[in-house]
C-alpha cells in the first residue's frame, strides 16, 4: 500500500469503485495526505524537543563542566571531563540518598498498594451506602492539591495542639503530649511517608476495583464450590486475572514515589532539611540549585534521570504495546 | 448462615465508616479550621465542629500580601496552557488515532516516556536552558515548561477518546462525499467534545497545582503562582497564624476538587486503559 493511511473499510472500498479508474499523479494533495500524520503531530514533538529535548541535550553536556553562577552569567562553563560524577559518586551522601530513597519508595508504593486493593475488595463486601460514602471520601482525598495537604498536616501534627497528638492521647496510644513529629528523620519521613500514601491510594483503589469488576463471577463461585477458603480465591483466580493492572499500578507508583519532591520538601521544610533526610529529588535540588552548582547537580541529575529510566522500561513497553496495536 | 452474614456485613461496614472518617478526615479539618474563632484554633482541646463560626480568616488570607498575584498568575498560566495544549494534542491524538504512518510507534515513546521523567531531575537543565533565553522569572518560561508535561498527557487520553468514536459515523459522513476535513469538523469535533472538555479540566488541576518548577523559576514573589504563595504562609515564624492558613489552603484547594469531582469518573482509567486490555 503506498498510502500510509489506514484504509478506513468500506468506505475506502466504495470510494474506489466509484471514482473513475486512472493513474493518479504525483499530485500535491495526495502528498499532503501522506504528510498528514506528521503535520498533525509535529507541533507536539516541536515543543517537546524544544523545552525538553534541548535542556537534556544541554543537562549531558553540563555534566562535564564547572558551571555555577559566575558561569551561568557568562553563558560559559568550562570543561571538567568525569570530574562531577566522580565527585558524586565518591560521596557519601550520594549513596546513603540513594539507599534512603529506595528504602522510602518500597515503604511507600508497599503500603500505598497493600492498603490500596484492601480497601477495593472492601468496597465489594460493603453496603451501597458505606460504599458511596468511601468513595466520596478517597475522590475528596485524590482531589486535594499536594500543596495544600502539606499545609493540612502541618496543622494537624503542629506538637502545641495539632489534633494528632490530642486524638493519641486521648486513645491511650501513649502520651503524645506536645510530642514533636519533626524530631527525627525517621519520624520526619514517615509523617511523609503517610500524606504520600493517603493521595496515592484513591487512584489504586479505584483502578484496582474496577478491575475486580471485570473478574468473572462462575470462575469466583466454581472455586467456593471446590471448597476454596477466600484468600485461595483471591490469589488464585483474582490476581491472576488483575496482574496486569497490578504490574502497571506498582511500576507508576515506583516511578512517582522515585522523583519525589513536593511533600516531603515542604512537610520536613527547608530549615530542617539536611543530609540525614535528603530524598533523591531533595538532595538535587539542594546541591545543584540551592548551592548553584549546576554541573555537579547536572550529574546528579543524570545519574537519577538513568535510575528512573530503568525502572520504568517494563511500563514503558507495556503501555507502548497497548497503544500499538490499538489503531 | 443467613445470620452470619449479616453479622459480616456488618463488620465490613463497620470498617468502611471507619476508613471513611479516617479518610476524609483531612479534609474536613482543612474547612473546619477555617471557620473556627481563634480562641477554638488555639485551645488544647480541639473543638470537632465550632458553633461560631467566622469569615475574619478568609478575609485575612485574600488581603495576605501577594495573594491576588498568585491567584492572577495562576489563572495566566494555567489559561493559557490549556488553551494551546489542547489545540496542539488534539491534532496529534488524530494522527495516533486514524492513522498508521511510519514513526507513530517512536512517537508513542515519547508520549509515554516522557512523562516519565522525574521533574526534580529537571530543574536544572530547564533553569539554566531558560535562564539563557531570559525566561527565568517570567510566566511564559513556567508555561512551556507545563506544556511539556500537558501534551504528552492530554496526547493520551485524547487519543482514548477518539478511538472510542465508531468508525462507521465517519465512513459515513466520507462516502456522503464530504472531504475528511469536512466529516472531521461536523462529526468527530461535537462528539469528541466531552473528552476535550474533561481533559482540559484535567490539565488545569495539574497546571494548577504544581509546585516545584513555580517555586524555581519564579523568583519574584509578585510573580509567583498560588500554591508558592500558598507554601510560603507558613514561612518561617515560629507564630503561625493557622486560621488563615486553612483559609488559603482551602481557597486553592476548592476550585480544584469543584473540578475534580466533575471528571473524575471520565478519566479514572485513562493511564490504565491500556493495560485491561492488553
Amino acid at each position: 500500500m503506498t498510502s500510509s493511511e489506514i484504509p478506513s473499510g468500506t468506505a475506502y472500498a466504495a470510494e474506489a469503485a466509484l471514482r473513475p479508474r486512472r493513474r493518479r499523479p504525483f499530485t500535491f494533495a495526495r502528498v499532503l495526505r501522506g504528510a498528514a500524520p506528521y503535520l498533525l503531530i509535529l507541533p507536539v514533538v516541536a515543543v517537546i524537543v524544544a523545552i525538553l529535548g534541548y535542556p537534556l541535550y544541554h543537562l549531558a553536556r553540563l555534566s562535564f563542566q564547572k558551571y555555577g553562577l559566575f558561569e551561568l552569567i557568562a553563558h560559559h562553563g568550562t570543561s571538567v571531563g568525569w570530574a562531577n560524577y566522580s565527585s558524586v559518586l565518591h560521596d557519601s551522601v550520594f549513596w546513603h540518598v540513594l539507599v534512603r530513597t529506595i528504602v522510602f519508595t518500597v515503604a511507600n508504593v508497599v503500603l500505598a498498594m497493600g492498603i490500596g486493593t484492601l480497601i477495593a475488595l472492601l468496597l465489594t463486601k460493603v453496603s451501597s451506602i458505606v460504599r458511596v460514602l468511601l468513595t466520596a471520601a478517597l475522590v475528596l482525598a485524590w482531589a486535594m492539591p499536594p500543596v495544600v495537604a502539606v499545609q493540612v498536616w502541618l496543622w494537624m501534627t503542629n506538637s502545641e495542639n495539632g489534633v494528632l497528638n490530642y486524638a493519641l492521647t486521648k486513645l491511650h496510644v501513649g502520651d503524645y503530649f506536645q510530642h514533636d513529629w519533626y524530631a527525627t528523620s525517621f519520624s520526619q519521613l514517615s509523617l511523609a511517608t503517610s500524606l504520600i500514601v493517603w493521595g496515592a491510594i484513591p487512584f489504586i483503589v479505584v483502578t484496582v476495583y474496577a478491575g475486580l469488576s471485570q473478574v468473572p463471577h462462575e470462575l469466583v463461585e466454581a472455586a467456593e464450590i471446590d471448597g476454596a477458603r477466600p484468600w485461595r480465591v483471591f490469589r488464585d483466580v483474582t490476581v491472576p486475572i488483575l496482574k496486569p493492572i497490578f504490574l502497571i499500578l506498582t511500576s507508576l507508583s515506583i516511578i512517582w514515589d522515585f522523583g519525589v519532591f513536593t511533600q516531603p520538601f515542604l512537610l520536613i521544610d527547608q530549615s530542617r532539611i539536611n543530609t540525614s533526610n535528603e530524598l533523591m529529588g531533595i538532595y538535587l535540588y539542594e546541591e545543584g540549585y540551592v548551592k548553584t552548582d549546576f554541573g555537579r547537580g547536572a550529574a546528579i541529575s543524570i545519574l537519577m534521570l538513568l535510575i528512573v529510566a530503568l525502572l520504568s522500561v517494563v511500563y514503558v513497553r507495556k503501555m507502548v504495546r497497548a497503544g500499538d496495536e490499538a489503531a | 448462615m443467613n445470620a452470619r452474614r449479616r453479622r459480616s456485613r456488618f463488620l465490613w461496614d463497620a470498617i468502611g465508616l471507619l476508613l471513611f472518617l479516617v479518610i476524609a478526615f483531612p479534609v474536613y479539618w482543612m474547612v473546619a479550621s477555617a471557620f473556627k474563632p481563634d480562641d477554638d484554633l488555639n485551645a488544647f482541646t480541639p473543638t470537632w465542629f465550632s458553633l461560631h463560626p467566622t469569615l475574619s480568616h478568609f478575609s485575612d488570607a485574600i488581603h495576605r500580601p501577594f495573594f491576588w498575584d498568585g491567584v492572577k498568575n495562576s489563572l495566566i498560566v494555567v489559561s493559557v496552557t490549556v488553551a494551546l495544549s489542547m489545540v496542539l494534542a488534539f491534532l496529534a491524538a488524530v494522527a495516533l488515532a486514524k492513522f498508521r504512518f511510519t514513526g507513530r510507534k517512536a512517537f508513542i515513546v515519547l508520549i509515554i516516556g516522557v512523562q516519565m521523567l522525574p521533574q526534580a531531575g529537571l530543574i536544572i537543565p530547564l533553569y539554566v536552558v531558560l535562564a539563557r533565553y531570559h525566561q527565568v522569572n517570567a510566566l511564559s518560561g513556567v508555561i512551556v515548561t507545563y506544556m511539556t508535561f500537558v501534551l504528552p498527557f492530554s496526547v493520551w487520553v485524547l487519543r482514548g477518546f477518539l478511538l472510542g468514536i465508531p468508525k462507521e459515523l465517519e465512513e459515513a459522513a466520507m462516502v456522503d462525499g464530504s472531504s475528511r476535513l469536512g466529516s472531521f469538523v461536523r462529526i468527530l469535533l461535537p462528539l469528541v467534545a466531552p473528552g476535550l472538555v474533561a481533559t482540559s479540566i484535567f490539565a488545569f488541576i495539574t497546571t494548577w497545582n504544581e509546585y516545584i518548577f513555580a517555586r524555581v523559576l519564579l523568583n519574584d514573589q509578585s510573580k509567583q503562582t498560588a500554591t508558592v504563595w500558598l507554601s510560603y504562609f507558613y514561612g518561617t515564624s515560629r507564630n503561625t497564624d493557622w486560621g488563615g492558613l486553612m483559609a488559603g489552603s482551602t481557597l486553592i484547594a476548592v476550585p480544584v476538587i469543584v473540578f475534580f469531582l466533575l471528571v473524575q469518573r471520565k478519566i479514572a482509567f485513562g493511564l490504565t486503559a491500556g493495560a485491561v486490555r492488553g
